[in-house]
């Protein structure tokens, strides 16, 4: 099986980090924002497996990986927890409507 | 032949992200964002990384996607109550940022030139590394043996991290006003 030019995998982890990026700083609801983290988590993904390739003994990139989905994971449901009280609070999620300390 | 599938693989993973990108309605990013997660699974198949793909999609695409779709059911706000005999899609929508001109262009402007800040760099980047010889193999049996000697602390730390976690944001999302039985003793 012949592999792939690693170079591409970095290619394609910068492009998804940028986009994610772009979805951060660009959509207006909370959850969409959630989504640009994740795309960006998954773009750190590709290039710790990109490099750990070169590392089949003791797979480093492979292990931190894991723990970033993990940490992903437990980030995830609290924001989305977080979002729910937010929502019932504000009635709204759309980050722009969020301008009041107190309500 | 591997080439092609990680062509399109990529291919499914920027179409995914960006359909996440430019879609105006929450419902939609979610299914797209499966897109990209199926797609970044399959590039992790092909970086030989067998364990982590099949993790990738138990834990994302079983778990955190299934989170998101339920926090986007729950916090909709339909604009008029709906009748079940409709046929027209549910519209969540996500608008972009309201504001001045400046704060559409903003976000594109510093995307794209950091795409291109690290297109350049690694283009022009020589790492030695990447001329050495890699061939494909399962990495199941390394990964166990990992978790199991050199990283068993980080393991049971980002159990007990997960656990924490969850256990926080069950918490966090019960309603308040609804008060347990045993409570009240």
């Amino acid at each position: 099986m012949q592999p792939v030019d690693s170079h591409l995998f970095l290619i394609v982890g910068a492009a998804l980090f940028s986009i994610g990026l772009a979805v951060v700083l660009f959509k207006r609801h909370a959850i969409v924002v959630l989504m640009g983290i994740e795309l960006m988590l998954n773009a750190v993904n590709i290039n710790l497996v990109a490099f750990s390739q070169y590392d089949p003994d003791r797979l480093q990139g492979q292990m931190l990986a894991l723990f970033v989905m993990v940490v992903a994971a437990a980030e995830s449901a609290v924001a989305l927890a977080i979002v729910l009280q937010v929502y019932r609070h504000f009635k709204t999620a759309q980050l722009d409507e969020l301008n009041e300390l107190k309500q | 032949m591997v080439q092609l599938a990680f062509y399109a693989f990529a291919a499914l993973t920027l179409i995914g992200a960006f359909a996440v990108l430019f879609t105006r309605n929450v419902l939609y990013a979610a299914f797209f964002l499966l897109l990209t997660l199926l797609g970044t699974a399959g590039l992790f198949v092909l970086a030989s990384a067998d364990f982590l793909a099949i993790a990738q999609i138990m834990i994302y695409v079983g778990g955190v996607l299934v989170l998101v779709i339920f926090g986007v059911m729950l916090t909709h706000k339909p604009e008029r109550p709906t009748d079940a005999s409709s046929q027209t899609p549910n519209r969540i929508a996500s608008l972009n940022r309201v504001g001045t001109s400046l704060s559409r262009v903003l976000p594109v402007l510093v995307a794209g030139g950091l795409f291109m800040a690290l297109y350049t760099l690694l283009r022009r980047a020589h790492f030695s590394l990447l001329s050495r010889p890699i061939g494909w193999e399962s990495t199941i049996r390394t990964v166990g043996k990992q978790l199991m000697t050199e990283y068993v602390v980080p393991f049971e730390i980002v159990g007990i991290l997960l656990l924490a976690a969850l256990v926080g944001a069950t918490y966090l999302a019960a309603s308040p006003t609804k008060s347990s039985p045993h409570a009240a003793r």
